[in-house]
């Protein structure tokens, strides 16, 4: 049994049938990277496991438990599984300090000097202490998606979802956003990632998975998928990245 | 087509050297001469160095007559407007002034103390009934905004009472509630004070407003960060507490302010249910003087409290945005 269980997965969105059948298995401590086109499925399917949208057949299932359907405890679940968005979404009208300490202290109910604590600690060891006391609109977007990443880390989470999230960063701020998943993906943190950055795909992941409209194509291990996939849609997919220069 | 080929299209063959004389900016500028003359003066020398082929000092002069332009519009203006003001008042043999600001009996102690008992009445009429609202329209646009199939029929509620008191006329429903509410001695509301009852007839309708403001403000928040609460584990609620409506309220501060000073304003209704308020007693000024500088004098009060009210909260907010907007 894996830690997480995808089965069958079906979404709609009106008309639109977005995933048609997804299946997958990620083991504990595996980071498992999404890649295909926009529209393929990808950010639905992470928005799909923390139950910010509601599936509409299949089974999801962390550690055995079912997480998905009705009568379900979102809220607990959702503690569990952390998730760092493209647009950051940090809470403008917040510090960092209490970006990060606001979920902390009123789900998990840990006393206020405690949870800062902590905080302060996570945003040392990204580099962002000094910043603790800053609104969001004065970091820079790196630093923003930083605080983001430490934000859903505060809640502990067992299973990391990251959707894009370097897609509205300028390029000179990509890297300092993906070192912090590389040391994530070092300390054993399980993950499943969205991304259109393939070097790094290819990097951290111990699996890939290739959608197409809404079902996964091919999955295998990043030598596989990048240097000899089998698939027509994914050796297409694969070459528009070349010739556009991004792998 | 030149080589460069469709996406860049060929060299502008436009000069950019002209000089702007600004000749009929000028003009109509005269209409305001103290200004308007200096305006020509540059716009005549802009076009005398244009001739003499002086680029540069056209243009500067070209600029000046601009300027001077702008100014006769900001200035003149100003003054023919002010102007006329004064030709109303004092025409007639200053028969407006004596109708609106009679000075005997605006100099007139008692009446200010009469007129300054009265405007008590308004003064806690609309604190009470602001602070009421600020709670009660916030819970009206929750409802409005609660998601689910199940929740329909309250939303369906609550739409319908912003609908029905939205469009009633203010003087009505203090009317209707005011004089009927006791007459009918309706249950839990069949025997209040007059100005209870007043306090729960604006209450009703600047509520019906004000929760529209606030679904506007709480609609104009990304979905984005309802998302991120959510996904950290925070509740509906706790999302809506915490995360939705602080953003939500400091957006709609300059609204809310508005339906606020309409609604310190409209308290003014209250006389016709036979409250003693201002507007009362500045009748009874009125009647007895023969003028209508009651009715200045109190519109002087609602000018006092409203403008001040106004500036703080804009203080208010300019300091709030200073601090949550980076200042770089």
């Amino acid at each position: 049994m894996s830690f997480l269980e995808i089965r069958d997965v079906h979404k709609f969105f009106g008309e639109a049938h977005i995933l048609r059948g997804i299946d997958l298995d990620v083991e504990l401590h595996q980071v498992v990277c999404l890649i295909g086109a926009s529209g393929s499925g990808k950010s639905t399917l992470l928005r799909c496991i923390n139950a910010l949208e509601i599936i509409d057949q299949g089974m999801i299932r962390i550690d055995g438990e079912r997480c998905s359907g009705s009568g379900i405890d979102v809220d607990a679940l959702r503690q569990e599984i952390g998730i760092v968005f493209q647009s950051f979404n940090l809470f403008p009208h917040m510090s960092v300090l209490d970006n990060i300490t606001l979920a902390p202290r009123k789900v998990l109910r840990i006393p206020m000097d405690e949870a800062e604590d902590r905080a302060l600690q996570l945003l040392a060891r990204i580099g962002l202490a000094d910043k603790a006391r800053d609104y969001p609109d004065r970091l820079s977007g790196g630093q923003q998606q930083r605080v983001a990443i430490v934000r859903a880390l505060a809640m502990e989470p067992r299973l990391m979802l990251l959707d894009e999230i370097t897609s509205a960063l300028d390029p000179e701020l990509v890297a300092e956003v993906l070192n912090i998943v590389r040391d994530l993906a070092r300390d054993g943190m399980t993950m499943m990632l969205a991304t259109h950055e393939m070097h790094f795909a290819k990097e951290v992941a111990s699996k890939v998975c290739f959608l197409h409209e809404g079902v996964i194509l091919e999955e295998g291990p990043p030598e596989q998928i990048f240097g000899d996939p089998t698939e027509e849609r994914t050796q297409a997919f694969l070459k528009r990245i070349i010739d556009a220069g991004r792998l | 087509m030149n080589e460069l080929g469709l996406l860049v299209g060929s060299p502008s063959p436009r000069r950019v050297g002209r000089v702007l004389t600004y000749r009929k900016a000028a003009v109509v500028s005269l209409l305001f001469p103290p200004t308007g003359i200096a305006s020509m003066y540059y716009s005549l020398k802009s076009a005398g160095l244009a001739r003499k082929g002086e680029v540069e000092p056209a243009r500067e002069a070209g600029g000046k007559a601009r300027d001077w332009a702008w100014y006769s519009v900001g200035i003149g203006l100003t003054v023919y407007v002010i102007a006329f003001m004064a030709y109303v008042l004092f025409n007639n043999d200053g028969a407006v002034r004596i109708v609106f600001f009679a000075w005997s009996i605006l100099s007139d102690r008692r009446s200010w103390v009469s007129l300054l008992k009265g405007f008590w009445i308004n003064v806690q009429v609309f604190m009470i009934t602001e602070v009421i609202v600020l709670v009660w329209a916030l819970v009206v646009a929750i409802v409005r905004l609660l998601p689910g199939k199940a929740c329909r029929p309250i939303r369906f509620l609550a739409t319908l009472y912003v609908d029905v008191f939205r469009a009633i006329p203010a003087l009505l429903v203090v009317s209707l509630i005011g004089l009927g509410f006791l007459q009918a001695k309706v249950p839990l509301a069949g025997d209040l004070s007059d100005m209870q009852y007043v306090i729960l007839a604006l209450t009703l309708t600047y509520g019906a407003y004000v929760s529209e403001v606030y679904r506007a403000g709480i609609e104009s928040v990304h979905w984005g960060q309802l998302a991120a609460a959510r996904s950290l584990g925070l509740s509906y609620s706790q999302s809506l507490r915490h995360v939705v409506v602080p953003q939500a309220v400091r957006r709609v501060v300059a609204p809310l302010l508005n339906d606020f000073i309409g609604l310190q304003k409209d308290t003014a209704i209250i006389s016709f249910i036979g409250v003693l308020d201002v507007v009362a007693r500045a009748r009874f000024i009125n009647n007895s003087k023969g003028t209508l500088a009651g009715y200045s004098m109190a519109a002087m009060l609602f000018l006092l409290v409203t403008i001040p009210f106004t500036r703080w909260l804009e203080w208010l907010q300019r300091r709030t945005q200073n601090r949550t907007q980076g200042g770089r």
